[in-house]
């Protein structure tokens, strides 16, 4: 276990390192929002999922739907970590003819189960993806994570109404609440407090952690897989820029530029990090 | 013009059915429509396949996008207003960008919402549908042209927009009828003009017709159920022989068939034209031939329409 918790910390740590290089070496990126999903990629990608690198198309495989599509060069990184393609791919983010978009495409990036980006979509994609699984008594789970500030969208409150009225018990869904959007933070814009409340409310199993903290969230899935009848919602309690020297906690990071001695700088604190 | 003795609802509920008993991939997703619809019959042969989500027609479109993910073909209903435009982005980005296997059917197309009123009538839902990359826009004209079709619409593999009237069609076509989703049918032969339209104009294509023929004008008809992709070689094939074409839909004339059949000509065959159809204005309350006739909607407008376009070809 012990091990296994290291195992899952290196790996967020990498996820870490990759997606600052990549955003670094590009310029600029969705830096805040990829930082605070490590833990929850590491865990799901590095342990929980039933997946195969050497076939993403795998019939009965888990699937992955990162509703907050703007994280998709966190997931690169965790996919290309994985051996869904090469780590050399991740130099390609948002340039011309990549396949690793600023926004999740199925299409394009192997391992990505939905195209997102749109916010509110994914979320019902998943739902969609939930319903079809049962449907053919699929014994697989559907994964989302949503992000907070996406969850002022209606469309993510149908899809939660729907899930909860038909106990979609396969769907295990994650917010990544790091309590900050674009323009300003949550509680000052639209504000979600109760959140636990609100989708308790909606028929969900929910269960609040540390966001940052590979045994919790680890633990937390463990739970949710064992709750029959409802589906789970974990909202991961994070810090948006999470171990990003330049950006952690900084509203600013949504966004924003970064050159490369800023870049590099935080890679090496990352990698001087015993975890 | 004789009506069928059944609504086309009813026919599409039976091809659902039939295609839904050889394939087993085949889902219907509804937002609190389907007595409207009519998919109540489907619901009892297949009651797992059936997802009714609700009035939520965002989540409706973005639950058919996943389940298309997971190897479904689904089929989602409601009304064309909110088939399209309210769930532009939903559509757009979930089921086309997406690439992404989805049928969206709209019941109730333009005048045909009737006592539903302006805010159930769509005059925009083709438009909003055209734009969209790799969407295949079809509307059956009759009940043996959308049981001719079905088969094909299940097996192409991009998403279909069916904008299908509820109500009994008039009979144009036979059953067994030959049919090839994206290609036009030429239905009557002439040599002075075209008229090219789509869903209930079609009908009154086909009046005016008769009616020019009285004054010795000899009208080419085509149906054009298709929209996209336009019969782009049918179009310009008819008016290579004829000189002039008028465009008649129940839809406004801004970016639908008029639009389509315009922009093919002006860059190939620049001919004149002239467009029957919603004039750039909302819908409102009223029967449908009271609507047709408000609206220039009728087979006196397209021939008029005819002639005019015939004295701009001089």
């Amino acid at each position: 276990m012990k091990d296994k918790s290291k195992y899952l910390r290196q790996q967020a740590n990498e996820i870490r390192k990759q997606t600052i290089r990549a955003i670094g070496s590009l310029g600029v990126g969705h830096i805040g929002g990829c930082l605070s999903l490590a833990e929850v990629l590491a865990v799901l990608y590095f342990d929980k999922m039933k997946i195969d690198p050497q076939n993403p198309g795998m019939e009965d495989r888990d699937r992955f739907v990162l509703s907050k599509g703007h994280g998709g060069p966190a997931l690169y990184s965790a996919l290309a970590l994985r051996g869904f393609f090469g780590l050399e791919w991740l130099e390609t983010l948002n340039r011309p003819d990549t396949n690793l978009p600023s926004h999740c495409d199925r299409k394009r990036t192997p391992g990505v189960d939905m195209t997102t980006g749109s916010l509110g979509q994914g979320f019902s994609a998943a739902v969609g993806m939930a319903l079809a699984a049962r449907l053919d008594k699929k014994d697989l789970y559907i994964y989302t994570v949503i992000g907070d500030g996406e969850t002022q969208e209606g469309q993510i409150w149908e899809g939660a109404l729907l899930a909860g009225n038909r106990r979609l018990d396969n769907l295990i869904a994650f917010t990544d609440y790091n309590k900050m959007q674009l323009d300003d933070y949550i509680e000052n814009e639209n504000g979600l407090y109760p959140l636990e409340d609100k989708w308790r409310s909606f028929g969900w199993h929910v269960q609040t952690v540390d966001g940052h903290d590979v045994d919790a969230v680890s633990h937390a899935i463990d739970n949710s897989q064992k709750i029959k009848g409802r589906p789970s919602m974990i909202i991961l309690d994070t810090i948006k820029g999470k171990g990003g020297c330049f950006c952690e906690g900084l509203l600013e990071s949504h966004n924003m530029a970064v050159d490369e001695e800023t870049w590099k700088k935080a890679v090496a604190l990352l990698e001087e990090e015993v975890v | 013009m004789e009506l069928e003795n059944r609504w086309l609802r009813e026919t599409y509920v039976d091809e659902l059915i039939r295609a839904a008993q050889k394939d087993e991939r085949i889902v219907i997703l509804e937002a609190d429509l389907m007595k409207a619809a009519g998919t109540g019959r489907f619901r009892e042969q297949f009651p797992e396949r059936t997802f009714n989500v609700g009035i939520a027609e965002a989540n409706m479109i973005g639950c058919a996008a996943g389940m298309s993910a997971m190897g479904k073909i689904p089929f989602t209903h409601t009304f064309t207003p909110f088939s399209t435009r309210r769930v532009c982005d939903q559509v757009t980005l979930s089921v086309a960008y997406a690439g992404l296997n989805v049928k969206i059917m709209g019941s109730d197309p333009g005048v045909t919402a009737e006592l539903n009123g302006g805010t159930h009538m769509s005059m925009e839902d083709v438009a909003v549908m055209r734009n969209i990359p790799g969407m295949t826009i079809f509307e059956p004209t009759d009940s043996a042209q959308l049981r001719a079709a079905f088969p094909q619409i299940t097996a192409h593999p991009g998403p279909v927009y069916i904008r299908l009237l509820r109500r009994a069609a008039v009979k144009l076509f036979e059953d067994g009828c030959e049919f090839t989703l994206g290609k036009g049918i030429c239905m009557r032969e002439g040599r002075d003009v075209t008229i090219a339209a789509s869903g209930i104009m079609t009908a009154e294509a086909a009046e005016a017709a008769r009616m020019l023929e009285e004054e010795g004008i000899s009208a080419e008809i085509l149906n054009i159920h298709t929209i996209k992709p336009l019969d782009e070689e049918l179009i310009i094939k008819s008016v290579s022989k004829t000189g002039c074409i008028v465009t008649a839909e129940n839809h406004s004339i801004l970016n639908g068939l008029g639009s389509a059949v315009a922009e093919c000509l002006s860059e190939k065959l620049p001919s004149p034209l002239r467009r029957v159809g919603v004039a750039d204005h909302f819908g409102e309350v009223g029967s449908t031939e009271y609507l047709k006739e408000k609206y220039g909607l009728k087979a006196k407008d397209i021939a008029a329409a005819a002639r005019s376009a015939i004295a701009a070809k001089q």
